[in-house]
């Protein structure tokens, strides 16, 4: 299936409506220190409106890669505190996309269950 | 991986990491529809899942619909979600034939009996077992036979879910669908000709997790995916108000991406996720390809009208409606949905098939003469 009807003026709103929620996110990020996760793939689109969305939410800082299970890519938007998650499978396949509105995505930060293995390995390390 | 192996130890013993887990658990979220805010609740309940034993009958079927979930485009995670359950019998994917895939069915329900679940596609001939069997058994034997050791039963695709085209006029092996046999399990309807793949696999992976099904809608489909009418979630709708409407597949208006209910488009009566789980790696959906909704996950859509012939008239103002029912404090969608379902079986009744003139009409080059 390809996008043969592609036209400029197809346009659910939907792409202002999420930029108002980010806004709404960045405000109760600021008063409550409470995160927001929006699942971009459950929400109907146009052919073209996401990647307005990506486009007006630029670039911003910070970029990083994960590689677990086929690569991650967490990138801070232009708005600092909304950043653009893009899961993709082992053979770059885009799995999932989300915007996560927090002072840093948690899936970024190491975590306790692989710590513990670190800690097991590099002691197993230093006793051999 | 053993039945006893919990996904999470599966996961960890394969070096998955925690990330990876997060990552895993994010995506199935998505794929069940569910707010990502469920994700440390999912993980929780995926962290001590056991693998649970699937058995998979196919009966009148096209193999579409294991097409559709074995293609499908995240192997990665819906490979995982296949790696944590135990498919111990489908007699398309596995090696085995004959008696030996026979004797893997008997011993997988006898293992676990009561406890597996039970996966069918196609629909089942009741006018003459003889129309089709597996190994000597008719498929009638074989699914009640099955279903009575079932925890619950995935009626995949519209065969399995309606009777689909089997059952199509005039029905001629006297295909009926597996709730029109069973009655006494859980059965969920994953319809669809074919079902979106990740529909199929948000079923299995709402099992795994929760251990139970999903909340069902009036025929049997989890709400989550059923619950909105294409027409309602679909990017054209702004041009269905504005009473824009392409009326050939060539002119201005398809052109311009209008509305599509003209050329007999039956989303407004459709409930299906494809606006936006949408197909290939979620590159679009057919509406976005520009051709109608064909209904396909409809009871009896083969039998609704041609193809290409409108829905009666787009005569009810939706829109007017939704805001009489608002008005009266009333559920907008249900007042909604009864006018769907009431247009529905005004269509069932008004039955054309298609011919070769429905499907030239739109195209000028073609003459009368040509046609006949
Ligand atoms: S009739 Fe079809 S194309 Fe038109 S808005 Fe409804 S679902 Fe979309």
């Amino acid at each position: 299936m390809s996008n043969v009807n592609t036209c400029a003026s197809l346009d659910t709103g939907n792409d202002i409506l999420i930029l108002h929620e980010i806004r709404h996110a960045l405000r109760k990020l600021l008063d409550d220190g409470e995160s927001t996760i929006i699942d971009l793939r459950a929400i109907p689109m146009a052919p073209g409106e996401e990647a307005r969305i990506e486009a007006m939410l630029g670039q911003g800082e910070l970029s990083a890669t994960l590689n677990a299970l086929g690569k991650s890519t967490i990138n801070e938007t232009a708005f600092s505190g909304a950043w653009l998650i893009t899961h993709y499978n082992t053979e770059d396949e885009i799995l999932g996309k989300f915007i996560e509105i927090s002072k840093l995505p948690s899936i970024l930060a190491s975590q306790h269950e692989d710590i513990e293995v670190a800690l097991e390995q590099l002691t197993h390390q230093l006793l051999v | 991986m053993s039945h006893d192996e919990t996904l999470k130890e599966s996961l960890t013993r394969n070096g998955v990491s925690r990330r990876g887990f997060l990552k895993f658990c994010a995506t199935a979220a998505s794929i069940m529809a569910l707010p990502p805010s469920m994700v440390p609740a999912i993980a929780a309940a995926l962290e001590s899942a056991r693998r649970p034993s699937v058995i998979w009958l196919s009966f009148q079927e096209c193999t579409g619909c294991a097409e559709s979930l074995t293609r499908s485009h995240s192997p990665t995670v819906e490979g995982l979600i296949f790696d944590a359950i135990s498919l111990d019998y489908q007699h398309t994917l596995q090696a085995a034939a004959g008696d030996a895939a026979e004797e893997a069915r008997e011993e997988a329900m006898k293992e676990n009996w009561g406890k597996y679940i039970l996966v069918v596609d196609g629909s089942i001939p009741l006018g003459n077992p003889g129309y089709s069997t597996i190994a000597g058994i008719s498929n009638l034997d074989m699914l009640k036979e099955t279903a009575k050791g079932a925890a619950a039963i995935v009626a995949v695709g519209t065969c399995a879910t309606f009777g689909g085209i089997p059952k199509a006029n005039p029905n001629p092996t006297g295909a009926v669908s597996v709730s029109d046999i069973i009655k006494d399990k859980p059965i969920v309807n994953v319809s669809g000709c074919p079902p979106i793949p990740v529909v199929i696999t948000g079923v299995l992976a709402h099992f795994l997790t929760f251990g139970t099904i999903p909340e069902l809608d009036e025929l049997g489909r989890p709400k989550v995916f059923y619950g909105n009418n294409i027409h309602d979630r679909c990017y054209r709708r702004p041009f269905y108000e504005r009473g824009e409407f392409a009326e050939t597949f060539d002119d201005e208006g398809a052109k311009k991406g209008w509305c599509l209910f003209k050329l007999g488009c039956k989303g407004p009566i459709t409930y299906n996720a494809c606006a936006t789980a949408k197909w290939n790696e979620g590159t679009s959906f057919p509406i976005e390809s520009g051709h109608g909704c064909l209904g396909c996950s409809e009871p009896n859509f083969w039998d609704m009208g041609g193809f290409y012939k409108a829905l009666s008239q787009p005569a009810v103002d939706v829109s007017q409606t939704a805001a009489y029912a608002l008005g009266a404090g009333a559920v907008a969608g249900l007042g909604i949905a009864a006018l769907n379902r009431k247009k529905k079986a005004d269509v069932a009744t008004d039955h054309q098939t298609v011919t070769i003139h429905d499907l030239r009409r739109n195209d000028p080059s073609k003459t009368e003469a040509e046609d006949s």
